[in-house]
């Protein structure tokens, strides 16, 4: 532990000393610096693509967008992606060119068609269940006999003080 | 020698998880006090035999033995020390036996901190956890040795996977599976109560310091995998949907509605079939989230189906588990009472209505993260789902859990009047109104889902303040500080905790809305400016590792002309597996963190290089943690840690009760 905490402190001494020199370092490189160009050539295109791209998935990564993979398919993709957008099409246009090509598995959000229609309305068909149920549940309790419930136990301790009680 | 030492103490564990598995169920069964008396100490000695193998697997990781398999395809001899430990858990087989090591831990804390407990009780709950080794040890034993030798061996191992070779990978998963497995005590609970017919308020009040601490260690875990991504994978994001994290996901939305149901249980003595249901479909999931994540499936159905052996048994035992459950839920649940009445408008109904709302998210995860699975399965087509699918499903989801955090605390037990409620909350919500439209006017270009997030924030903020304000306003003779210290632990918790997911609201919005990024074309000496800063990109340097080289770049950043940080993003490609790895160096802060991570060279010296300033990231983390420390306050309330009164005669209440006093 105290090892390990010795590292640590030589480890920040080390880096202050680094900065220190990077400062001075940096004082001299600044004298000629300029600013830095972005990597895209279009800012705009590059949004748009991004946004298209997050949509899609790398196939030959594990599991991992086309606007986050580092892999070659990816970087060829985000070209496609790119030159599509400068030839004016569409997002619409786009999607669909990579699913013609690559099939609804590119798609991170899978179309809605026959073998997808439980996953897009499963989630409101369990809301919807699980709203009657709780509705049922709590009135069918409503109409019980009040001997069928147990004692009330006493006050919680963590009962919110009455109406009564604040004025 | 050791592995077979080892692999030998492997089947000695498996003669006595059964022995711990049976005698005292049946002991408890007949009323005969020897045989439930061989509880404690069977899994003490299992917990002993677990651990010996465990300690054999470490040992033959540290000496570099290739000879043993699952060592030479999950390390290398120029792997550091903490990653050959590591490195036990880097794989199907070792992660088998780390679930093992902490279904034992948690064996052993039962055992130990139990001693209150009617011996009966006891008996059952180490017996139906004994069951559970025994599963995973049968497991590990027929599909899974991790022990197994291999001929000819092998000059050198295959390596941990690179992107497992950091710190986190040391603590991540370890956290993680007390989580998970920690369930697996309120389980037993569960299905101990429902075999000895004494499910009741005492029983929730046994169960929900076990459920809340294996919560937590379930929260810490998975904000821990959240920031180990972010830093790892290079583009700055914290959560992806992908199917490795809803599987530890969906058994903490789960557990979330499980915590909130024991809640009633104890103190009302309602919803306890509702609870004891709940308790086994949150191990279930957490049994589920461990295979998924660790049998292959995920990568491909096809490859996992190539060895049917391991798929056939995760299958059975899954099927075992649930299928006896609730099998015994199914007969022993027309037996449990209805506990205290309540009305409509109660905390027991909004209560409820969180348990639904948590339960349908969690079913939603669980659609989204099975479906393309089944798909394929079935030959129907293979479909990706992604955060598009769970952000467009889950987050509407969200917004009335929400709104009825912020409710539920200030409604009345048993029956509360739309009346009051409304004037409980009328300041709240109007200071929520008033504070997120100041915020949105301060930050300014706010979209609507920014100003709905900052709207659930603050309406948490306000409620759990009005709360606060109600339990600790001045009164005759007591000031407000003086009410404070007689506030019980456990409410306290409940108000860090959920505050906690405030901070986590408002740091996921205001990352997601006002985060910069940019990406460069960097030759040396040039600068960027953002947000005040200055990046300035000083070049690239070889630098070697252990076992890796790497390019590592450096960029200066100041503000103003004040230094603030030298970051050191690398891009390492590590000597055995040879894909490259990106290292992001981060400057963190408390009102944001700075990001830069190195892309490809490009002509010349220049390189591509993306920075970014990420405001309040670090809150979505903290607000992790709060909610960790609120359970944690909660689950050490005084009325679990004073001495429990044997006589079953008191009735719960009087028992916290005198814990108040």
């Amino acid at each position: 532990m105290l090892k390990a905490l010795w590292i640590e402190a030589s480890w920040i001494r080390a880096s202050w000393k680094a900065l220190c020199i990077a400062v001075l370092l940096g004082m001299a490189v600044l004298a000629s610096a300029k600013e830095a160009a972005p990597a895209a050539d279009d800012p705009v295109v590059e949004a748009r693509m991004l946004r298209i791209a997050a949509e899609l998935r790398c196939l030959v990564c594990q599991n991992q967008t086309i606007a986050d993979s580092h892999a070659a398919l990816a970087v060829d993709l985000r070209n496609q992606v790119r030159e599509m957008i400068r030839r004016g099409e569409s997002d619409q246009q786009i999607i669909d060119f990579m699913t013609q090509r690559y099939g609804d598995f590119v798609l991170y959000r899978p179309p809605l068609k026959g073998s997808t229609a439980l996953l897009w309305f499963g989630p409101g068909l369990l809301l919807a269940i699980g709203t009657i149920a709780l509705v049922l549940v709590v009135r069918r309790r409503q109409r019980l006999a009040p001997d069928r419930f147990e004692a009330d136990p006493l006050d919680p301790p963590d009962q919110p003080p009455t109406l009564e009680d604040t004025r | 020698m050791t592995p077979e030492i080892g692999h030998f103490s492997l089947w000695l564990a498996l003669g006595v998880a059964l022995v711990l598995a049976t005698l005292p169920l049946v002991g408890a069964a007949r009323g005969r006090d020897e045989w439930m008396a061989v509880a404690r100490p069977a899994a003490r000695v299992l917990a002993l035999l677990v651990v010996v193998a465990m300690a054999c697997l470490v040992t033959s990781f540290v000496r570099h033995d290739f000879s043993v398999l699952y060592v030479a395809s999950n390390s290398n001899s120029a792997l550091p020390l903490p990653y050959r430990i590591a490195g036990v858990w880097g794989g199907h087989e070792g992660s088998l036996l780390l679930w093992l090591l902490m279904l034992c831990v948690w064996m052993l804390a039962v055992a130990q901190f139990s001693r209150h407990l009617p011996l009966a009780v006891l008996a059952r709950i180490l017996a139906v956890m004994g069951w559970i080794a025994a599963g995973f040890l049968l497991f590990m034993l027929i599909t899974s040795n991790p022990f197994e030798r291999l001929f000819p061996v092998p000059a050198d191992g295959r390596d941990l996977n690179p992107l497992l070779q950091d710190p986190g990978m040391v603590f991540h998963p370890p956290t993680l599976y007390m989580g998970y497995v920690g369930f697996s005590v309120a389980f037993s609970f569960a299905v101990a109560a429902l075999i000895g017919g004494n499910l009741d308020a005492q029983w929730a009040r046994w169960t929900r310091p076990w459920t809340s601490v294996a919560w937590v260690f379930l929260t810490i875990g998975i904000a821990m995998g959240s920031w180990w991504a972010y830093y790892e994978l290079g583009w700055g994001g914290w959560w992806f949907w992908d199917p490795v994290e809803n599987a530890s996901f969906m058994p903490w939305l789960a557990g979330t509605a499980l915590i909130h149901s024991l809640a009633v249980t104890e103190k009302r003595g309602s919803f306890k079939a509702w609870t004891v249901l709940l308790a086994i479909t949150v191990f279930s999931l957490s049994l589920l989230g461990t295979f998924l994540v660790r049998s292959g499936v995920l990568s491909s159905v096809h490859a996992f189906a190539t060895d049917p052996r391991r798929g056939l048994f995760i299958l059975g035992f899954l099927a075992v588990v649930i299928g006896s459950s609730l099998t015994l839920y199914a007969w022993r649940a027309p037996q449990v009472g209805l506990g205290a009445r309540f009305a409509l408008l109660s905390r027991e109904t909004l209560l409820l209505a969180n348990n639904v709302l948590l339960l349908v998210a969690t079913g939603a995860v669980l659609l989204g993260t099975l479906y393309p699975l089944v798909l394929d399965a079935l030959n129907l087509g293979k479909i990706s789902v992604g955060p598009p699918y769970f952000d467009t499903v889950f987050m509407p989801l969200m917004v009335p859990v929400v709104l009825l955090l912020g409710i539920g605390p200030l409604a009345r037990w048993k029956e509360s009047s739309a009346h009051e409620l409304a004037r409980a909350l009328r300041w709240p919500a109007l200071a929520a109104l008033v504070c997120t439209a100041a915020s949105v006017a301060w930050a300014g270009g706010a979209s609507w889902v920014a100003v709905l997030g900052l709207l659930m924030a603050w309406w948490i903020v306000c409620t759990v303040a009005a709360d606060l304000w109600q339990r600790v306003r001045p009164e005759p003779g007591r000031s407000p500080w003086q009410r404070a210290q007689r506030l019980p632990r456990a409410m306290v918790g409940m108000l860090v905790a959920h505050l906690g997911v405030a901070v986590f609201i408002f740091g996921v919005t205001v990352v997601k809305t006002w985060e910069v990024e940019r990406d460069l074309k960097m030759n040396v000496g040039d600068s960027t400016q953002i947000s005040g800063y200055t990046f300035t990109f000083l070049g690239v340097r070889d630098v070697m590792g252990p076992n890796y080289q790497a390019a590592q770049g450096r960029v200066q950043v100041t503000r103003g002309d004040k230094p603030v940080a030298l970051m050191r993003p690398e891009k390492r490609i590590y000597r055995v597996q040879r894909n490259p790895m990106t290292e992001a160096a981060i400057r963190p802060g408390p009102l944001g963190d700075l990001y830069v991570s190195l892309g490809e060279p490009v002509e010349g010296d220049a390189w591509i290089v993306r920075v970014y300033v990420k405001p309040f990231i670090g809150w979505v983390w903290g607000g992790c943690l709060m909610m960790a420390l609120g359970g944690l306050l909660a689950a050490t309330d005084r009325r679990y840690r004073a001495k429990q009164r044997r006589d079953e005669a008191v009735p719960a209440q009087t028992v916290a009760e005198a814990g108040l006093a």
